[in-house]
């Protein structure tokens, strides 16, 4: 159900290592209770960001939800297609709907994410 | 793409024809210059604004037909929980339009406009009375605007002890979304505390939550649930105790005139909703009015000018070295004050407690008829509104709060207030007020029986509503998405 | 019902008009309730916090007695429909189109709530729509709001906007911005770690010289308004450059928006927020309020901008419709991260400011514009040459000016008062140096002949 080669934090994004970088975005668990995505912000290249602390807004109609980095280190690239189609985090959110791509800090901070299995029962827990 | 057959209704620019005119002004009796001889031409504009030019009877017809569709308390019930959709009184239409009133310039000389100060200071004194005040303010627009100036006063206040200590404001989890919002304005942390299984402010998470750091807890008495804060003297004891202030957003004062008062209660400070309580007429929005009383301790922060009398004479008063200044220009919703003046002068004292009654017998009414079709989440009497839960249906039939809002538009109504409090999953927030009859509250309650019916038995009627209404149901992604905030010519 | 508390027995229970129910009808609803009377509602209210007296009101009057009194209350005031009013300084007298109060009025309007059911509401939407068009064609901006409560609290907000948006801590405001406007600035600002600088002005206008000295990397907006508390044309596109070289922003507010009739718009000139008093469009002088603010800004800004926004889009059958939008802002769904915690604003107003605009239209704004700028050059003239008088200032002036008096400003209006003349605001109060100065205002309602009359009755005044 949940894509088994990321890794997801309790604030529901999920990372992916690509290589020395990781990509972030939000679960489809995240984009459902959302509804539909109207508009995300996101930070520039350049800009540092720090493990669970905020780095964006992800808006919908009836929400807003800030946006918590599962690791620390430096935004490399900005998906900028949110910019015009927001709706792409609801119909493709682990793939084109990415929101940064991080060069890290310290990787080890990803040994401390969820596995899919982890992630599943948590929301299991917490109910849907 | 359109439905054939069905146009667009127009907006206004649509109408506009070159050359038209719709007003009538003197000719110039004065010279008339050139004018870049009195002004730089860097200054002018080179086109007018493109406003439209249309005759008179387009205006009249253009909003005449804007007007028809609209929903007004005047049409029919508006039975929204926490706005206190009572009727608005046409009698105070024609006082506030008296000359000596609408035509009166604020700077007008104190010796000049004596019955205006008049009327702010009678209208203090009985806000005073009626909430168990000291002083009562009406620079505030509106409510949320009194919730600032309460703030910014409880902030005053504390500076002016050295207690720079106390940072945050504590809200109930059912607070409405202008305290939490106002707290931030005013620099303060907010700390949200949970209600308990009776819907009361829970007492011991807020002993846990409070310590010399908290300047003030915003209550709403009764709450957003419609229920009182049976606690309140406990609730009291804790926050004085602390040194803390107790600010009482009024926006359900409806329920409670002439039976207890807010300064009894221990509040320090508390806003009035004069548009909802008070009957000033809501205006599709606004204006409103959010007089603010206040405690001895806290009258010296009012913003100013404050109103002060002497003998016979009134006069404004702005030598206050500790006012925080001031909220808006001059003195206040001036035109809707003299509405609230003169439904207080119509009701007197026995009217008060008489409103508060009937506003609380007629929701309890409602309430015993729906209580066995909808989910409830707490089990007590109510005052003048009740919450219930729409997750029965959404669980049995896949029919949401939303939707069922929606169909009680092709009925005839206005929706109830919905998914407000937030702690009340799918809630459906229903506020009568004493001004409808029983008859009304009948046609209401058959109809959301009615519309339960449908839920089980045709759901998809409910899940695609509304029907009726002059558009149907209108894409709020899409208006997000691609903002469409101005009419553009060719579109 | 009978009250017997504390032994005092009031008259049975009086049918009021505005409360329908009957005494049967609420036997019926208590039986159905499953109470025996209405105080058994109010039990959970503590006893130590319940009224043991009936509330000291005065006593109830009945419509006729309600109407003599309020009668009593208006005569006691002097207004402008019976002296003659020279008074400007934020509020003006402007002459009101019947068919503005005559629609806006109407019980569909005045009686509705906010349009949160969108698809009920079409009317109040769809005029908040064509409100927000036109005031972006009046000010050349890219986006409006709905409304604010008025221009002073307008301004305020822009200034918190301007924080946000620069993430800069300082705003410089011109002291030729009105008193009032100022005072709410400080009054908004400072619990957020703002600080104001003010700027002084010179020859009635903002001293560019003092702003550039003034402005550094800490400066998120200049604010000036324009034209300005004395009637003066501020050289508002250099202020605006000035601004943005420095990385500010160019906050402009509007106490006449009338104005904008024959002035170039702001948006043309470089204002990145323009905040205003909309009081003098159809809006009536009502002793300080209700009025209107306006605030309209780029689109860039648009997610920060405070107050509802209506927005266009269509229904499921494919018709236009109009919906509240981006409401994520608001404090409804953002609570502590709101841009701002206005809720209930000034819609009416906004409806009254389109219908006004509507009727007066292109051409028709342009002329009660050219109408306000020569009546005053022709009063500020006629009052500059009679001996004693003088026009100290020679910025351009749009229909208000500042005039030094030979005498103390308040005796001279003490004075015309005996002729029925309401005499311009004595700038004392709030400017020590112009103790002996009066700000004049000569809108479109001023008559030749009631502005000749002034000028007759200051010669006699010496």
């Amino acid at each position: 159900m949940y894509p088994q080669d990321l890794r997801y934090s309790s604030e529901h994004e999920w990372a992916r290592v690509e290589g020395r970088q990781v990509r972030v975005g939000i679960t489809k668990f995240a984009a459902e209770k959302l509804t539909d995505v109207v508009f995300v912000d996101l930070p520039k290249k350049g800009v540092k960001v720090k493990y669970m602390q905020p780095f964006g807004v992800v808006e919908s109609v009836k929400a807003v939800s800030d946006l918590y980095a599962p690791i620390s280190g430096t935004v490399v690239d900005s998906n900028t297609k949110l910019l015009d189609a927001p709706e792409v985090v609801n119909t493709d959110p682990y793939g084109e709907g990415w929101m940064i791509l991080v060069q890290p800090e310290d990787p080890k901070e990803l040994d401390t994410l969820m596995t899919a299995d982890q992630y599943a029962t948590m929301i299991g827990e917490s109910g849907s | 793409m359109t439905v054939p057959g069905k146009r667009d209704f127009p907006v206004i620019f649509e109408f506009s024809t070159p050359g038209r005119v719709g007003s009538s002004f003197p000719a110039p009796d004065v010279p008339e210059l050139a004018l870049d001889a009195l002004v730089p031409a860097e200054h002018l504009r080179e086109e007018p604004a493109a406003l439209p030019e249309v005759s008179e009877l387009d205006v009249v017809r253009h909003y005449t037909r804007l007007s028809h569709r609209n929903f007004s308390i005047d049409e029919g019930f508006y039975p929204l929980g926490s706005c206190t959709m009572k009727y608005n009184p046409k009698i105070h239409e024609d006082v506030a339009r008296f000359p000596g009133f609408s035509r009166l310039h604020p700077y007008t000389p104190p010796e000049q406009a004596q019955g205006a100060l008049q009327l702010l200071w009678e209208l203090e004194r009985q806000l005073a009375e009626i909430s168990g005040m000291e002083r009562v303010t009406f620079q505030p627009a509106a409510g949320a605007h009194g919730e600032l100036t309460g703030l910014l006063m409880i902030r005053a206040y504390f500076e002016s002890r050295g207690e720079r200590q106390r940072t945050k404001v504590v809200v109930p989890d059912s607070a409405h979304g202008t305290n939490p919002a106002t707290a931030a304005m005013v620099g303060y942390q907010v700390i949200t505390v949970k209600s308990d299984s009776r819907g009361n402010m829970d007492v011991d998470a807020l002993r846990a939550a409070m310590d010399e750091t908290v300047a003030a807890i915003m209550l709403t008495n009764p709450n957003t649930l419609g229920l009182f804060e049976e606690r309140i003297t406990e609730v009291e004891e804790i926050v004085h105790g602390n040194g803390a202030q107790m600010y009482m957003d009024g926006a359900n004062f409806n329920a409670i005139l002439g039976i207890t008062r807010p300064g009894d209660q221990g509040f320090d400070v508390m806003h009035f909703n004069l548009h909802k309580t008070f009957t000033t007429p809501h205006g599709g929005g606004g204006p409103g009015a959010g007089a603010v009383g206040v405690k001895s301790h806290l009258v010296p922060f009012l913003p100013v000018p404050v109103v002060e009398r002497d003998g016979d004479r009134f006069r404004l008063d702005t030598n206050r070295p500790k006012s925080i200044g001031k909220v808006r220009a001059f003195y206040g919703n001036f035109g809707n004050l003299v509405r609230a003046y003169a439904y207080l002068r119509s009701m007197g004292s026995e009217g008060m407690r008489q409103i508060a009654e009937a506003a609380v017998l007629n929701a309890n009414y409602m309430l015993a008829r729906l209580r066995s079709s909808f989910d409830r989440p707490y089990d007590r009497l109510c005052k003048h509104e009740f919450v219930l839960a729409g997750t029965r249906q959404k669980r049995q039939y896949g029919v949401t709060t939303r939707d069922i809002a929606k169909r009680i538009l092709d009925y005839g109504f206005h929706a109830p207030t919905i998914y407000f409090p937030l702690i009340v999953d799918e809630a459906i927030m229903i506020e009568p007020t004493e001004t409808e009859s029983k008859r009304t509250m009948d046609e209401f309650i058959e109809a959301l029986l009615a519309i339960n019916r449908e839920a089980k038995e045709s759901p998809d009627i409910v899940r695609s509503a509304p029907h009726t209404t002059p558009v149907k149901r209108l894409d709020e992604v899409r208006a997000a998405r691609q903002p469409d905030l101005r009419w553009k010519p060719q579109r | 019902m009978t009250d017997r508390r504390k032994g005092v027995e009031v008259e049975r229970r009086v049918q009021q008009k505005y409360i329908p129910a009957t005494d049967a009808e609420r036997e019926e609803m208590l039986r159905t309730i499953g109470v025996g009377s209405v105080e058994a509602l109010f039990a959970d209210i503590p006893v130590p916090v319940r009224l043991d007296r009936p509330l000291s009101l005065p006593p109830a009057l009945s419509d006729p007695e309600l109407i003599a009194q309020l009668r009593a209350l208006a005569q006691a005031n002097l207004d402008c429909d019976r002296a003659t009013c020279f008074l400007g300084a934020g509020a003006y007298d402007h002459y009101v189109p019947s068919v503005v109060w005559h629609l806006a009025g109407r019980g569909e309007f005045l009686t509705a709530y906010t349009p949160y059911q969108a698809e009920l509401m079409q009317g109040e939407l769809q005029a908040g729509y064509e409100y927000q068009s036109m005031l972006c064609e009046l000010t050349g901006m890219d986006v409006a709001n709905a409304s604010m409560y008025d221009g002073a609290s307008a301004t305020a907000e822009a200034a918190v906007m301007a924080k946000d948006l620069t993430k800069r801590s300082e705003v410089l405001v011109s002291t030729a911005v009105h008193p009032e406007y100022r005072q709410v600035i400080r009054t908004y600002v400072s619990p957020l770690g703002i600080q104001v600088a003010d700027v002084p002005y010179r020859n009635a206008v903002t001293d560019i010289h003092a702003v550039e000295a003034a402005l550094s990397d800490r400066t998120a907006a200049i604010i000036i308004q324009h034209p300005n508390f004395f009637g003066s044309l501020e050289d508002a596109r250099a202020l605006a450059d000035l601004a943005h070289r420095a990385g500010a922003l160019l906050i402009c507010a509007i106490a006449e928006p009338l104005s904008l009739g024959i002035l170039k718009p702001p948006g043309s000139w470089g204002a990145d927020i323009v905040a205003g008093e909309g009081q003098p469009l159809g809006n009536n002088l009502n002793f300080g309020g209700p009025y209107l603010g306006m605030l309209a800004t780029r689109m860039e800004f648009v997610r920060r901008i405070p107050g509802r926004l209506v927005g266009a889009t269509v229904d499921t059958e494919g018709r236009r419709g109009f919906v509240l939008t981006l409401q994520t802002r608001e404090q409804h769904i953002r609570r502590e991260k709101a841009s701002s915690n206005i809720c209930t604003n000034e819609a009416l107003l906004a409806l009254a400011a389109a219908i006004y605009m509507a009727a007066l239209g292109k051409q028709g704004l342009r002329r009660v514009a050219e109408l306000n700028l020569r009546k005053a050059a022709y009063a500020k003239d006629a009052i500059g040459s009679i001996p004693g008088f003088e026009v100290p200032f020679d910025a351009p002036t749009f229909h208000e000016f500042v005039v030094r008096t030979p005498l103390d400003p308040d005796e001279l209006n003490r004075r015309l008062l005996q002729h029925n003349i309401l005499g311009g605001a004595s700038l004392g109060r709030w400017y020590p140096e112009l103790h002996d100065a009066w700000l004049v205002c000569v809108t479109e309602q001023r008559t030749r002949g009631e502005i000749d009359r002034l000028v007759e009755v200051l010669e006699g005044i010496r």
